[in-house]
């Protein structure tokens, strides 16, 4: 028989849900009504999506694997700079990919500092390209992220599990079993699927690193579809095959995470007893190995851009400002969006509607804008309406990651308390302001951090609508190359880099405060 | 007067009946091998789990559909009683109004039942700051203010140590009887039983029986309550 | 919907107010930016038109086409000024744009005969590099090389397509073997230029397909001479950018006065140190202080405009067979 848990209405949820389905679907709709009738994939298509595939699959599980020791080591250790490591996770995942792609080659290019070290003790130089390299920079911008989505998860373990562990003189492993292995049964296959359909998407990545034609991705089809042989039909083909590649890795993914709970305890800090000079070295070297790999190419944006500041026209700051706009009015839609959402998903007893936030990231941005400006242009003029629909837009691409981040932790409140808040009569706004939104603000905070960062560094949408007066920074940053100016280009890139760091850490911050309460 | 009519539950690989009522002011201990099913009797009296069948009265108007919150009745449950990111007198607020927003009387009220219960100087503590004795006396706090005319509890002093266990029940008896509610428990102890209830509900075999008189039953049990209690 | 109303009433108190009349041009994005060309050259027409010069800048060429063709008869746009001559065929094909008759003393290497569209500024393709080293003399000599070369895509940016064209100009049928042998020397493709060049500036190849003119840019504003491009013994294949005005437009006589505009002296003398190309009509003051030292191709090569669609096609499938291995 049916329990009957808690009052939280899924009619926002639905509501939301339909409207991010309704804004992928028109869009979809409005290109195949200006598309000639076509049939099928041509073989370089297939080629494409069978290399897509391959990629995103590698990266997705490359990136999952290696982020749980490094998530692990994090959560049992402190240590100073702790907390500026796990901001900075945040970074290589907002970065443009143009910016990232560079520092990255800073490290690992044909002359970069990998080869030079390579160079010193006689050893051969490495080459990046190829589908290694396409899969080296999935990882950089996509292990942060699994780490930090993993951390999340340890930390929602309670501390008396971990008390008991070390009562019981479990072993590490039994330990891990016990304890550990079950959230990660619950929080892994979500992560990977969130990485595969963020890998789906790439373009630009892929197809630098991958060293020419064999690395095309489908979305690089896409765009060639819509900008270059302007086949709509084609594109749009493109496009819901990529739709459908996200909705069954999404599918698939909700479907192996198992609907229990972690239970819970009081709030206490996070305290281990675990000892051992092993496991301290283990751990030592996870996160050293991470840091690097993160870091190196960070700073080499870092001092590349510092460089470049003192070139930076004032124009940038005027796009910085329209970015910080961006981001703000993104993060609003976002949590209109997805807290309902993420509040449904979490009262149900599977979570499929969660694939719906999914579609929205693997819907080709290029697609959804095209879509829109022919839906939109009969009616105003575009351009007046680009913020807005960047913003909603960016929001539509960040709900699966709040989703994800926000959706375990609402699900354990939900399991927790649902029966005391319904003894109460909580529902509703109260439902949220006194029980929900107080349970879930870290994560809400991660990800509004998220959303923020993510949509300033967005270039996709904005491309199609703006106009000269809404250009954002990323935009203007991509002007500054195409005039030379690269030096300039990486101190807006720094620049930029700052503010989405600024943003992640001012909404996580803020967030994250009973993590040291 | 609350009515259990022709109740049933069904689970996967569980059932429950039970036909009873149950008077108002009286206090029933509910008792039985583990697994009997009596955390889930309590459960679907709250209105936490549907029935298969038959109907809940309460003075005579079914109840069996109705919202947890608009019953007659509230209910402590093994742990998560408290929210732990709400302070204590907050937590015993919600007991008055679900949004919080408490007019000067019911702030006066939340007071005076955190002074009865001896917690007036930790009103502004988070439960994690309170010891266990303490954080049950906090929920029964809100359990003080919500006055509803029965009171549900599955165990929730568990965890305690048997005089402070002995303390809460005390604690328990003395509110209810301030109150006028009926109380309805969940116990293991035979002594607890011996200590407050009136009434019995033997919970065995897929059948919660009729509640009995508690000293009776428990001087000359029946065999299954002798098997029971050993 | 409260947004939409409001932006219409904006939109519509300031259609009331206007009294002068405004001129929309559709251009790449690097032409309006800061350091492009657009701002001097709002600010001149604007001083002998009596009207308002609005700039739409996006992506490149084949974006800008995307565009014209999502909007179709509704476009805004009264003059399209950024495709270059790979794309004429395509642009005609929409019917979207009108014939121009204009007057220009073009100095390009090639006779301009194009009844619709009117070239601006030119370049040659060409592989920049640093100046310390030899450069190859011609696409074989560089197949046989060890040297690493980055070039754009031919699907997703302009010069990309330039370079298929100018292989097919300068071999033709074997145009596939080129690219067999080139396919080694290819360390990686990208989207756009600026992906390119960014890649080449650190490091990443011994040159990148660019233009002849690049080495102006960092010559006459950084000052550094260390920046060649390599002039090829079959030739160079030209980029010609041309505007065109819109048969949809409502200000048809502006938009002559444009293009016009634009061959004139006071638009061409800005063009070489702001877009870092050759003007389509040498200004009367020549050409500006370093454009001397630029390598000039003997020969110069351009596929028919109308021969391009054809020859994309094919020769992309040699591109794609040739480098996919």
């Amino acid at each position: 028989m049916a329990r009957r848990v808690v009052a939280i209405s899924p009619r926002g949820g639905i509501a939301a849900a339909a409207l991010v389905l309704l804004l992928i679907l028109a869009a979809l709709g409005a290109v195949m009504s200006r598309a000639e009738v076509g049939a099928g994939l041509s073989p370089s298509d297939w080629a494409a999506l069978r290399f897509t595939v391959v990629q995103a699959v590698l990266s997705a599980v490359i990136s999952t694997i290696c982020a749980v020791p490094v998530a692990r080591a994090l959560a049992r250790r402190r240590f100073f700079g702790r907390g500026v490591l796990v901001t900075l996770l945040g970074a290589p995942f907002i970065l443009p990919v143009i910016v990232a792609v560079i520092g990255l080659l800073t490290v690992f290019g044909r002359a970069g500092w990998f080869n030079l070290a390579l160079g010193a003790v006689g050893l051969p130089p490495v080459s990046i390209y190829g589908l290694h390299g396409v899969v080296l920079a999935h990882v950089f911008f996509n292990l942060p992220l699994a780490t930090r989505l993993l951390l999340q998860g340890w930390q929602t373990l309670p501390s008396e599990r971990f008390r008991l562990a070390a009562q019981l003189r479990l072993t590490p492993f039994a330990a891990f079993r016990a304890i550990e292995w079950p959230m990660l049964r619950q929080v892994l296959p979500g992560v990977a699927a969130l990485i595969f359909v963020i890998c789906l998407t790439s373009f630009a990545v892929a197809l630098t690193l991958g060293g020419g034609p064999r690395a095309t991705t489908v979305e690089l089809a896409i765009y060639q579809a819509f900008q270059f042989d302007f086949d709509l039909g084609r594109a749009a083909r493109l496009s819901l095959a990529q739709l459908v590649l996200a909705g069954g890795a999404a599918l698939i993914a909700l479907w192996v995470i198992p609907p229990v709970s972690l239970g819970s305890g009081l709030d206490r800090p996070v305290q281990r007893w675990e000892r051992g000079g092993t496991a301290r070295a283990l751990d030592t070297i996870c996160i050293t190995l991470a840091a690097g790999f993160l870091l190196l190419p960070l700073s080499a944006i870092l001092w590349r851009g510092t460089w470049g500041l003192a070139a930076v026209p004032p124009v940038v700051w005027k796009a910085a400002g329209q970015s910080i706009f961006v981001g703000c009015i993104s993060v609003v839609v976002l949590g209109v969006l997805a807290l309902p959402m993420a509040g449904w998903i979490a009262s149900s007893r599977r979570g499929g509607v969660e694939a719906i936030g999914l579609l929205g990231l693997s819907a080709s941005p290029l697609m959804i804008g095209t879509g829109w400006f022919i839906l939109i242009h009969p009616v105003a003029a575009p351009a007046t309406l680009a913020l807005p629909v960047t913003a909603l837009v960016n929001a539509l691409m960040a709900l699966p990651f709040a989703l994800r981040i926000m959706v375990p932790r609402l699900r354990d409140t939900v399991q927790d308390y649902g029966r005391l808040s319904a003894t109460l009569g909580l529902r509703g706004w109260p439902l949220w302001r006194w029980v929900l939104l107080p349970r879930v603000r870290a994560q809400a905070g991660f990800a509004a951090g998220l959303t923020a960062a993510l949509s300033m560094g967005d270039l996709g949408v904005i491309a199609l609508f703006a106009d000269q007066d809404r250009v954002t920074l990323p935009l203007q940053m991509y002007r500054l190359m195409g005039a030379y100016q690269m030096e300039a280009a990486a101190g807006a890139a720094l620049i930029l880099l700052t503010l989405a760091l600024g943003a992640f850490w001012i909404c996580d911050k803020g967030g994250r405060w009973h993590a040291e309460a | 007067m609350l009515k259990l009519e022709k109740f049933e539950i069904r689970q996967t690989d569980f059932a429950l009946s039970a036909d009873m009522v149950l008077e108002p002011r009286t206090k029933y201990a509910v008792i039985g091998p583990s697994g009997a099913g009596k955390s889930t009797l309590l459960n679907a009296i709250c209105g936490f789990i549907s029935l298969s069948g038959g109907r809940l009265l309460w003075q005579g108007s079914d109840i069996t559909q109705a919202d947890p919150a608009d019953r007659p009745m509230t209910m402590l449950f093994q742990d998560n009683n408290l929210f732990p990111h709400l302070s204590v007198q907050q937590n015993v607020g919600l007991g008055l109004r679900p949004d919080l927003r408490l007019q000067r009387d019911e702030k006066d009220r939340v007071a005076q039942a955190l002074a009865r219960v001896g917690l007036q100087d930790h009103a502004d503590k988070r439960p994690g700051a309170l010891s266990g004795g303490q954080q049950s006396r906090a929920a029964l706090a809100r359990v003080l203010v919500q006055a509803r005319p029965l009171v549900l509890l599955d165990e929730p002093f568990a965890a305690l140590g048997p005089a402070l266990r002995n303390e809460m029940l005390d604690l328990v008896q003395s509110l209810i009887e301030e109150t006028g509610a009926a109380l309805m428990m969940v116990t293991h102890a035979p002594q607890d039983v011996r200590r407050i209830a009136d009434q019995v509900i033997f919970v065995e075999g897929g059948r919660a029986h009729a509640p009995q008189p508690a000293a009776a039953l428990m001087d000359n049990p029946p065999p299954e309550l002798r098997a029971y209690l050993g | 919907m409260k947004y939409l109303t409001l932006a219409a009433g904006i939109l519509g108190a300031s259609a009331a107010y206007a009294e002068t009349p405004e001129l929309t041009v559709y251009t790449y994005d690097s032409f309006v930016s800061e350091w492009g060309p657009g701002p001097a050259i709002k600010t001149a027409f604007e001083a002998e038109c009596a009207c308002t010069l609005k700039f739409e800048g996006m992506g490149d060429g084949a974006a800008l086409l995307a565009r014209l063709k999502l909007e179709g008869e509704r476009s805004e746009a009264d003059v399209l000024l950024g495709i270059d001559t790979s794309l004429i065929a395509t642009a005609k094909a929409t019917g979207l744009f009108t014939p121009t008759t204009i007057k220009a003393d073009y100095t390009l290497p090639v006779a301009w005969e194009d009844d619709t569209f009117a070239p601006y500024d030119w370049g040659y393709f060409a592989f920049v590099h640093n100046s310390d080293m030899t450069p190859p003399k011609n696409f074989t000599d560089l197949a046989a090389s060890d040297l690493k070369i980055v070039i754009q895509d031919p699907r997703s940016s302009t010069p990309g397509l330039g370079l298929l064209m100018w292989v097919k100009a300068a071999y033709g049928d074997e145009a596939a073997g080129i690219w067999e042998g080139l396919a080694d020397n290819v360390v990686t493709v990208t989207k756009g230029w600026s992906e390119a060049y960014g890649l080449f500036l650190e490091g990443e190849a011994d040159m990148v397909l660019s233009y002849t003119t690049s080495p102006a840019y960092h010559l006459i504003a950084e000052e550094d001479a260390t920046k060649s491009a390599a002039v090829f013994d079959e030739g160079n294949y030209m980029q010609i950018e041309v505007m065109g005005r819109l048969a949809a437009s409502d200000q048809p006589e502006l938009a002559q006065q444009f293009i016009e505009f634009m061959v004139s002296d006071a638009a061409q003398s800005v063009l070489p140190t702001t877009n870092w190309m050759y003007p389509a009509v040498t200004p009367a003051a020549g050409l500006p202080k370093g454009f001397e030292t630029l390598s000039v191709p003997e020969k110069a090569l351009l596929i028919a405009n109308d021969d391009v669609p054809a020859l994309r096609d094919e020769a992309l499938q040699e591109w794609l067979g040739a480098l996919s291995q």
